[in-house]
């Protein structure tokens, strides 16, 4: 099944133009990873990039730099970067849900990663990425078990979640495998598991979630999502 | 559209296989940096496909004198120092030379490629980050669908109608489309470098992308 909600258009110029940081950029390339439709869009605004790039005014170049590249085409070329992890992911069913370029940041196996306990039903993983411009941006890895609500809760930046396995809802909005929701400090929302089974996402925010629910407010001191 | 291009290094043995030190050990001509009448010969996409099938120095010699003092513009304006620029520009285009035969000029244009290689040297370069990349060959990659496949509408079709595209945008919108390429800066400091509000940003670059999008698909 195809993926139904989107990055933004924007979201993907940004990337295809190389302006996204790492955290962002591993959401968006996993979501391209499930996502024919949008790995076309990075294709046009790649190639679009191509003709901006043909048409910009030129700069001088140093009159020797022909001659000093020419005499550099037959060095030995660098040794090339390890080769991915291509194993089948019918080999671990634990991998099943991870596609590359996510599965090479977590490792191998999901029940190997450091799960930290949130609230009841809900545990987290950091991912180690970049932290951004601004020092802040965080990638996480988001285990909610069936049929949970997340506290209601509103975003002080922007919050990027990508469905891996299983589904949740938010408002009248599902979200399946590959599915993407992207939040800011518009949204105040409280997004529930589906019911049959553990849904797994990868997050990415740049600043911290606040709890807006009446009681759970009082809790933002002490609870860090 | 070619997305196993940029970035990744090739095994080893694409390579070795592929520079014949012996052949090209002897030629020591070094061809002059081409006036712009010459250019009008080869597509940069024929100087591509002549560059991998034949390790040919003189099409990249002209590829050079292209695209060297555009990748040279394009690394200046996202704040590459002139220094670091010129050794940059040389990287780029070493990797042209060494990766050419990964281009496939029924799925790219030539420029799309290039560009792709400069943006992940431009990142390599600026970026303490990693830029995450699917792996086409990953087997949990959701394959292309059918129709998708089949986009090998002729690549020179493609360019001519893209430039044309570029060429009817508004100029605010091409103004913003420029530097959203080419400055490697977020929406909000674009937003407050040009004096505009960040919606009103959002919203011209959404317009110009939808504009291109449509005129891209034809109709």
């Amino acid at each position: 099944m195809l993926p139904v909600h989107h990055p933004s258009l924007e979201l993907l110029l940004d990337y295809a133009a190389g302006s996204t940081g790492e955290a962002a950029g591993l959401a968006l390339a996993t979501h391209l990873a499930l996502c024919p439709e949008c790995r076309e869009v990075v294709a046009q605004f790649e190639s679009l990039g191509g003709a901006l790039l043909e048409a910009i005014e030129p700069a001088a170049v140093p009159s020797e730099a022909l001659d000093n590249l020419l005499a550099r085409l037959d060095e030995p070329v660098p040794v090339p970067v390890p080769v991915p992890d291509r194993r089948s992911p019918a080999d671990d069913a634990t991998l099943g849900p991870v596609p590359q370029p996510l599965r090479g940041y977590i490792g191998q196996d999901l029940e190997t990663i450091r799960w930290k306990r949130v609230m009841r039903g809900v545990e987290q993983a950091d991912i180690a990425v970049g932290r951004g411009r601004t020092g802040n941006v965080r990638a996480r890895l988001l285990r909610i078990g069936p049929g949970v609500r997340v506290p209601r809760h509103t975003h002080a930046g922007t919050e990027m979640t990508l469905v891996l396995a299983g589904g949740f809802s938010d408002g009248d909005k599902q979200y399946q495998r590959g599915d993407f929701s992207f939040c800011d400090r518009e949204t105040d929302h409280s997004p529930v598991a589906d019911d049959d089974g553990e849904c797994l996402c990868l997050t990415v925010i740049d600043a911290p979630l606040r709890l807006t629910g009446p009681l759970m407010r009082l809790l933002n001191p002490f609870i860090r999502f | 559209m070619n997305f196993t291009a940029a970035g990744r290094e090739p095994p080893a043995g694409l390579i070795a296989g592929l520079v014949p030190s012996s052949v090209f050990a002897s030629n020591g001509k070094m061809p002059d940096v081409p006036s712009p009448a010459a250019l009008d010969g080869r597509s940069s996409d024929e100087l591509l496909v002549a560059i991998a099938r034949d390790r040919d120095k003189d099409a990249f010699g002209l590829l050079f004198g292209r695209m060297g003092p555009r990748l040279k513009a394009y690394l200046l304006r996202s704040g590459i120092a002139p220094s670091q620029a010129d050794e940059l520009v040389q990287e780029v285009m070493l990797m042209v030379w060494h990766r050419a035969d990964t281009f496939d000029p029924a799925r790219a244009m030539a420029s799309t490629w290039i560009f792709t290689i400069a943006r992940n040297k431009r990142i390599d370069a600026a970026r303490r980050d990693r830029r995450p990349e699917f792996d086409p060959e990953d087997p949990a990659l959701v394959p292309d669908q059918p129709a998708a496949a089949d986009r090998s509408i002729e690549q020179a079709e493609a360019s001519a109608r893209l430039r044309d595209a570029i060429a009817k945008l508004p100029a605010e919108q091409a103004d913003l489309l420029r530097l959203a390429y080419f400055e490697d800066q977020p929406h909000s400091a674009i937003a407050r470098h040009k004096g505009l509000p960040l919606g009103t940003v959002k919203s011209r670059l959404r317009l110009a992308l939808e504009r291109l999008r449509r005129e891209l698909a034809g109709s």
